[in-house]
């Protein structure tokens, strides 16, 4: 055994190296002025109507990309979640800990946060935002809130929050069988709902996306971490 | 609404919704709901199915913008073809976990328990978005998503192995997702699309594509567990609980060699990757011969067949040097190799459900310790023996098909190495199926085997139909032929000549 | 030298130590840290090679199949985590193999 592991020994810093190589040379093989298809997305975007390219692709052309990153998201908590030991052993910590200042900036702090994630999801259409820098301050508003011991964390794996993971995924998956329904092809949004439609698909997103963020620092953080604490 | 043209997606949204709704519905309900969302996927698979053989491949424009834009799903023959095989090994599968956990002993109580069903319905849906897909970057997600769901499969069984093992087997996924994205990453560079049919059509000579492709080829060998990529494999499906196990070794590994398939066989102009067919072809030789000797020297019934996986994979690779003579040569050894995945995946996954029975009854299954299994537990062992002639391609069974097939193909190619690597694989094979049928029928020993756990029908009956269609699959030949005949590269080449 | 043939290198760099610290390094959080290089790595060439559109915005393309890699990443690394606290309160190992033992 010991003989294999010296044998295997230079494996790693041969297989790192050889990638380093043929990587290299195909970055400099490579033409230094390339259009890729950021003419095709301009135009596109331009006739949808929408001005962040970026989103274009993100939810229209490559929407069911997306639609699958949503459940690569939600698949990652239910396995986390599958992992989690007992929470209320967290509860009681967490509650321990809370002090009067921590508990007045989360009183300022949250009703904040929430401003923030509807203008982010509000502006992503234009500008840079959308669901998932929503979704990450509400998320971390989430785990302010448990830190602080006003919320639960029990509440990660009941049927309201199971709910709240499972509605984004739903509703974007919903809205693009409607648009089948509607006589088009899966996510081909409708003449003019376009834009109605993608903010209602990025605002259950990010309530959805909030929650799997949250539930994944939450779970991950309960169990017997005292341990390594202490 | 067009029901017939959307069947490409309904295929795999329904089992994506089946899997919220399971998660929501939580676990008491979640089993009723996976035998629902089974039925209600399976038939417009067999739709689906149907419908390429009456009219050819259909493609699918998600989101009605095509390439290069948009994403493009594909159902040809091949397609078609795995599409229907996770269907019913999927369904035996399902059906079986309804009785395992049901009996469950070995499974952990407490919250992971009841999500088997939500992670197992992810795993059927990003299977079927893998086998469909015509994208490259949609590949990608498609594989994390099979990847994450068997991580967090495995980790359901109980126990400190299971963790080890699902940590090796997520670094190993990682490791593959993350090369698989590199390539796409210089394979875009280079050609400025990312559809596949477009990709065949503008890929010249170029450094940055050739190495975006091998990069590709190399992360999907990794996921394949071609040898020496295995290391993960044996322990992540042998440590799995059963239903997981079947799966993993039946579906999951054919997925990602599905994808290679595809990008050999339609994405790449010949010559391309000049000379990874032959090395591919040379490491699923030596796979044949490493992994059945490591099957032989197991004490686990478990290790057993998981080392029986990582040589049966060898024969899938068998293809890519005998791809490159085209014509009859070509045809012969994609359809040899299509009921080859076809015959290994249901006599593998029958094994691993037959075992998970074996653990339930016997508290263990170290192969020394079980000898008078076929009285004590006769279908069983009769699950075992089906699925064993399978594996060791005795005619007339689906193995034997395949081997047959495969090897014609080498002999008519002109390259014979590859038949006798066949042959070799198929003796190996006999002995490490004859070592454990022959402790099964051996008298039962002095002190009684202990017999726990609940009996319940669909437990052995489901392994035992397995086999057996794994043993009949030389029926289906002629269906799979037609398959075969309705993908793009087979007809090509000139269809095939049985 | 262009941030358009920088940037891709550096990738490829962080990527090739990543693949190097993912399979050499023992401790499990190296190894997560390592899968992350792999993760930034490659972001770092699809933005590197999206900036060569000749003084317009950058090719929209690569730059969504970074936000999409991101999140796969995040989940991917959550889950690690997640199993490595459970495997270490299981075991009390940070390390795949003990270190004398060598199985198989």
């Amino acid at each position: 055994m010991r003989d294999r592991e010296r044998l295997l020994a230079p494996v790693p810093v041969l297989v790192a190296l050889a990638t380093l190589a043929v990587v290299t040379r195909a970055v400099l093989s490579l033409p230094r002025s390339a259009e890729g298809l950021y003419g095709p997305v301009a135009e596109a975007a331009a006739r949808a109507g929408i001005s962040n390219r970026v989103t274009a692709v993100l939810l229209d052309f490559r929407g069911y990309d997306t639609l699958l990153e949503i459940a690569v998201l939600m698949l990652a908590t239910v396995a986390v979640l599958s992992l989690r030991e007992d929470p209320r052993q967290l509860y009681r910590r967490l509650s321990e800990r809370a002090t009067p200042v921590l508990a007045a900036l989360t009183r300022i702090l949250v009703p904040l946060a929430f401003v923030v994630s509807v203008h982010l999801v509000w502006i992503g259409s234009s500008q840079p935002g959308g669901a998932f820098q929503a979704a990450a301050v509400l998320g971390a508003t989430g785990i302010l809130l448990s830190l602080s011991g006003y919320a639960r964390p029990q509440w990660v794996g009941r049927t309201a929050m199971r709910s709240i993971l499972a509605v984004g995924l739903l509703t974007f998956i919903g809205i693009a069988v409607l648009a089948m329904v509607a006589g088009g092809a899966l996510l081909e949004y409708p003449e003019g709902t376009r834009k109605t439609l993608m903010l209602v698909i990025e605002s259950l997103l990010t309530l959805s996306i909030g929650a799997s963020l949250a539930s994944l620092f939450l779970s991950s953080a309960s169990g017997d971490s005292e341990r390594d604490g202490r | 609404m067009n029901l017939v043209a959307h069947l490409p997606v309904i295929v795999i949204m329904m089992p994506l919704i089946g899997a919220s709704i399971a998660f929501v519905a939580g676990p008491r309900r979640a089993p009723l709901v996976t035998v629902a969302t089974a039925v209600l996927t399976i038939a417009p698979v067999a739709w689906l199915g149907a419908r390429v053989l009456a009219e050819g491949p259909t493609r699918y424009e998600i989101g009605g913008w095509g390439g290069p834009l948009g994403i493009v799903l594909v159902a040809d023959g091949l397609s078609a073809a795995f599409l229907g095989l996770v269907a019913i090994v999927g369904l035996g599968v399902t059906l079986y976990a309804t009785g395992y956990y049901r009996v469950a002993t070995g499974s952990r109580p407490g919250p992971g328990h009841g999500l088997y069903w939500t992670l197992w319905l992810f795993m059927w849906s990003s299977l079927n978005a893998l086998l469909l897909t015509g994208d490259v970057f949609n590949v990608y997600v498609c594989l994390e998503l099979v990847g994450l769901s068997a991580v967090a499969l495995v980790t359901l069984a109980e126990g400190a192995e299971p963790l080890r093992a699902a940590m090796r087997y997520l670094f190993a996924s990682i490791l593959g997702a993350m090369t698989y994205l590199l390539g796409v990453a210089l394979l875009y560079a280079a050609t400025g699309v990312l559809d596949m049919r477009m990709l065949a059509d503008s890929l010249g000579p170029s450094v940055a594509a050739e190495t975006g492709l091998a990069l590709m080829v190399a992360a999907l060998l990794l996921k394949t567990a071609l040898v020496p990529m295995h290391f993960w494999l044996p322990t992540a499906h042998a440590a799995a609980p059963s239903p997981v196990s079947a799966a993993l070794s039946a579906l999951v590994v054919k997925g990602s060699f599905f994808v290679t398939l595809r990008l050999f066989l339609d994405v790449m102009p010949a010559g391309y990757l000049g000379g990874a067919d032959v090395l591919i072809g040379v490491l699923g030789a030596v796979a044949i011969v490493w992994g059945s000797i490591q099957a032989l020297l197991q004490e686990r019934i478990k290790l057993l067949v998981a080392y029986s996986t990582v040589a049966q994979v060898g024969y899938l690779f068998l293809l890519f040097p005998l791809a490159r003579h085209g014509g009859e040569v070509l045809s012969a050894a994609l359809l040899g190799v299509l009921v080859h995945a076809l015959a290994h995946a249901f006599a593998k996954s029958s094994m691993f459900l037959a075992a998970g029975v074996t653990l339930k009854r016997f508290g263990h299954d170290r192969i020394a310790d079980l000898p008078g299994t076929a009285r004590r537990a006769p279908v069983i062992a009769a699950t075992f023996a089906l699925a064993g002639v399978t594996m060791m391609g005795l005619p007339p069974s689906g193995g034997f098909g395949a081997k047959w097939l495969i090897a014609s193909a080498a002999l008519a190619s002109g390259e014979w190495w590859w038949a006798a690597v066949v042959l070799v694989g198929g003796l190996l094979a006999s002995a490490y199926m004859f070592r454990l049928l022959a402790v099964f029928m051996a008298a039962p020993g002095g002190r009684p085997l202990p017999v726990g756990g609940v009996r319940t029908l669909r437990t052995e009956w489901v392994p035992l139909a397995l086999a057996a269609a794994s043993f009949l699959l030389v029926l289906a030949v002629p269906l799979v032929t037609r398959l075969a005949e309705a993908s793009a590269v087979v007809a090509q080449a000139g269809g095939v000549v049985p | 030298m262009s941030t358009t043939v920088l940037y891709p290198l550096l990738g490829a760099a962080l990527f090739a130590l990543g693949v190097w610290g993912l399979l050499a390094r023992k401790h499990l959080i190296h190894k997560v840290i390592a899968a992350n290089f792999l993760g930034s790595g490659v972001f770092l060439v699809l933005i590197g090679l999206a900036g060569r559109t000749a003084g317009a915005d950058p090719d929209p393309v690569p730059l969504a199949m970074v936000l999409t890699g991101i999140v796969v990443t995040v989940a991917l690394t959550a889950l690690a985590l997640a199993l490595i606290k459970r495997y270490y309160s299981a075991t009390g190992l940070d390390t795949l193999e003990p270190a004398e033992e060598a199985e198989q």
